[in-house]
């Protein structure tokens, strides 16, 4: 191949951004070749992001130059890097739940068609790369997954020569990133650049031919990830030694802490999943991990189990053998069962608090207050003692909730419900968005806490989490949970086939 | 033929007691759909009511005086967009100030022209025919405004549902993050869309002015604008609702005055609430239905938009 000889599709040099106090790219420069698959790797913060919209023309490089095809140019906006042929599958999905498909891409487009030949060109491109894509339907009812490909058509249909993709597995099932990467690996064949933004080091392994590292905002390295292994490049993107998480015996035959039977309940949102005759049994010192693609049934199972919606029938519900369907997220806790929710900051924690008063919010049963008045000293001793021994980075027991980063207030709230002693712990997505470092640190505390006698439940998407942890694996899909199969019997394969059981009944009913 | 010129009476009576809020409504309708929720509804429609009514009688133009209705309610709903979208001020506290703003300025400016006599638009129009059958006179009641009031749900249920550039209006008040990463510019849209909720406000205020009682009084709109910003949240953002709505309320406003011409044994004040209580309880029990609501609403309604970077 001659595409050494061509002038690279896109080359940065130098490129600067300040946020503020803080330098998200500091002399940045990286080079994309025509019809090559590049990774951008890097932890949270490394300035992937800002990176990246610096190409797609949202953010503006304070200093450094751009060069597409040999030329230096500017990219004002991203109308601008539309026209250069630059295409963006965003991480958190650009589309309007409440339009069509059709009219989502006529968005993305600028273009003046009428939506009818929008429809057939869809349809066409569509075809040709095999995205199963339904131009009339609303984005509202389609899963994850069709919602990426509804993306990656719109990006398509303007002839992109660099496709960029920010995490675009994270809502994949196995499968469907399998499906992905072909996609992604002929459109390079037919000289598509791509910038592929990820994390998930054996996906880039295997799909991509150079790799640029990111570190506090610096390219740290570069590599063929083709050859390096993951364990280096998990080092040269965390810079230093990778810790490693250990998992004591766990405890068989243990009590059962939390028990489910036969729930059946309909969600209150307008596109949510209504759950189906689930069942579950989770016991004392056990891990239970729940597997699924996010939008089965995961945020409505959670909020059945943690008593934000209550069951019709008090028993459907067992915390320690105690009826609980009819009783409230306090009365629950009360049993012995905590909560880590998803989102962190809003419903875990709150953003105007001091991490101190975010101690208080769950632990306050536990001896902090003492005939209606609060022990500060008591509650100050608490926070310091989470930002201790969870290594949280943050300025004090005086910080903000607002001021950490995303994983060290997750680390901050793993603390404060493991610092109750709960018999029972229900945790989702604890890493989601987090470090590798901060990550393997929340993975080894819920591992000690089964250890020490509790039950674990975790809702995950990261199915490689799930079978480092679990001890029990099940797969929501479509509201209904599979049997649990002990982690050291099943694959990542059958799991990922459960995953997709919602989607395979799908297409059958279609195809009737 | 009597029942015929009643059954026409109560038609074109209802239609103009409506036509000020569809004008008002759709105005608003189209700013929400945009994002923002602009509260000073009822003080635009005062500054339309008194300009409209000062620029006619001074220039003996009723279209000079609309032209002017409408810059006055679009000028103020400019002076929300800079605190609300440029500033990035609270959408309902701004809106609620404009609302006292445009009640007060309005009687200040009108001050001198309270009691001045005025013809009516319709009369002005079709002076030749006033001698024709009961039922073409009341057609002709019938004024300009009112028509273009018929014509207005039409066109924007078209406009937002079929155009490229309602499409972009949905995009923008569904999610401005969105819309500004695909590279729409969400503030630009924003004040067109608040721009044209003036210019309507002002419409609307100055057909009361001008057309349907042709006299300035202070504080004249009496809670009209309150009406149709009800009537938008109720019909969620739909124009059919909104049309039937404001319907609903002119029908009411005109048995109301019957049943007080009739002599019914009521105060005349529980009466005059009448319209307003009868439209608010039925769009309530419209839109009961949380998921329709939830479809429907600009999810970005009153949310200040930054754009980051």
């Amino acid at each position: 191949m001659n595409a050494s000889a061509l002038p690279p599709r896109l080359r940065l040099t130098g490129i600067v951004k300040r946020y503020a106090a803080t330098l998200a790219n500091d002399g940045v420069s990286l080079s994309i070749a025509p019809g090559e698959i590049h990774a951008l790797l890097g932890e949270n913060g490394a300035g992937k992001s800002t990176l990246v919209k610096i190409i797609y023309g949202v953010a503006r490089p304070d200093a450094g130059t751009i060069e597409w095809e040999g030329k230096e140019i500017n990219i004002p906006d991203p109308n601008a890097a539309r026209r250069l042929g630059v295409g963006m599958v965003f991480q958190h999905f650009s589309l309007f739940e409440s339009l069509t498909v059709a009219e989502n891409i006529a968005l993305g487009l600028g273009a003046t068609e009428s939506i009818a030949d929008l429809t057939t060109r869809i349809a066409a491109v569509a075809r040709r790369y095999g995205l199963a894509v339904e131009p009339g339907r609303h984005v509202h009812h389609l899963s994850v997954g069709e919602r990426q490909r509804v993306e990656i058509v719109r990006c398509l249909l303007q002839s992109p020569r660099l496709l960029i993709m920010d995490e675009p597995t994270s809502v994949l099932t196995p499968q469907e990133a399998e499906g992905l990467f072909d996609v992604l690996r002929r459109l390079a064949a037919e000289g598509c650049s791509v910038l592929y933004i990820s994390h998930k080091l054996e996906e880039i392994k295997a799909l991509c031919e150079h790799a640029t590292v990111l570190r506090a905002g610096r390219v740290v390295g570069e590599c063929d990830p083709r050859i390096a292994s993951e364990q280096q490049m998990a080092e040269m993107m965390i810079g230093g030694a990778l810790p490693v998480a250990h998992r004591s015996a766990p405890l068989h035959e243990g009590k059962p802490c939390l028990q489910v039977s036969k729930l059946t309940l309909a969600s209150d949102e307008p596109f949510g999943t209504t759950l189906r005759d689930i069942s579950l049994q989770l016991r004392d010192g056990q891990i239970l991990g729940i597997a699924g693609v996010a939008g089965n049934g995961q945020k409505e199972l959670l909020a059945a189990l943690a008593g934000e919606r209550r069951a019709p029938q008090a028993d459907s519900v067992l915390v320690c053998g105690t009826p609980a369907g009819h009783l409230g997220p306090t009365a629950r806790r009360r049993l012995g069962l905590s909560f880590i929710p998803e989102e962190r900051l809003g419903r875990g924690a709150i953003a105007e608090f001091p991490l101190s008063e975010n101690g208080l919010l769950t632990a306050y049963p536990h001896g902090f207050v003492r005939a209606g008045l609060i022990r500060y000293g008591a509650v100050n001793k608490y926070a310091a003692g989470i930002i201790k021994r969870f290594a949280v980075k943050a300025s004090g027991i005086d910080a903000r909730g607002s001021s950490l980063s995303g994983g060290n207030m997750q680390k901050f709230i793993v603390g404060r419900e493991i610092g109750t002693n709960p018999r029972v712990l229900l945790a989702a997505h604890p890493t989601w968005g987090v470090d590798i470092g901060a990550a393997i640190a929340i993975r080894q505390a819920l591992m000690d806490l089964a250890a020490a006698g509790s039950g674990v439940l975790v809702v995950s998407e990261d199915l490689a989490e799930l079978f480092e942890i679990s001890d029990f694996i099940a797969v929501l899909s479509g509201g209904r949970l599979s049997a649990p199969k002990p982690a050291r019997e099943t694959t990542v394969e059958e799991v990922g086939l459960l995953m997709g059981g919602r989607m395979a009944a799908e297409g059958a009913a279609h195809a009737l | 033929m009597h029942e015929l010129e009643i059954a026409v009476a109560i038609l074109v009576a209802t239609l103009r007691a409506a036509t000020p809020l569809v004008l008002a409504g759709f105005g608003e309708l189209i700013a929400e759909r945009s994002g923002v929720l602009n509260l000073g509804v009822e003080g635009m429609m005062l500054m339309g009511a008194s300009v409209g009514f000062i620029g006619t009688v001074a220039t003996g133009s009723p279209i000079i005086g609309l032209l002017l209705a409408m810059l006055a309610g679009a000028a103020l709903a400019m002076v929300f967009g800079v605190l609300t979208l440029s500033l990035m001020a609270n959408q309902v506290a701004t809106g609620l100030a404009l609302t006292i703003f445009g009640v007060g300025f309005s009687a200040l400016v009108g001050v001198k022209w309270i009691g001045i006599p005025l013809e009516g638009i319709a009369t002005d129009i079709w002076p030749s025919l006033s001698s024709s059958s009961p039922i073409v006179q009341q057609l002709m009641l019938l004024d300009p405004i009112v028509w273009l009031a018929v014509l207005v749900p039409f066109l924007i249920h078209r406009f937002i549902y079929r155009t490229r550039a309602g499409l972009v209006l949905r995009a923008v008040g569904e999610s401005h993050d969105v819309a500004h990463a695909l590279g729409y510019s969400v503030l630009k849209i924003r004040y067109l869309a608040v721009a044209f909720g003036g210019a309507m406000s002002g419409l609307a205020g100055a057909y009361l002015s001008l057309a349907y009682t042709p006299m300035w009084s202070e504080n004249m709109v009496a809670g009209r604008g309150w009406i149709a910003l009800a009537l938008v949240v109720f019909s969620t953002w739909k124009p059919a609702w909104l049309a039937l709505g404001s319907l609903l309320f002119g029908f009411v406003t005109i048995a109301q005055f019957q049943a007080e011409a009739l002599g019914l044994a009521l105060s005349p004040h529980l009466l005059a609430m009448l319209p307003y209580l009868a439209t608010i309880v039925v769009l309530v029990l419209i839109s009961r239905d949380a998921t329709r609501l939830k479809l429907n609403a600009p999810a970005a309604l009153g949310r200040p938009f930054h754009a980051t970077a």
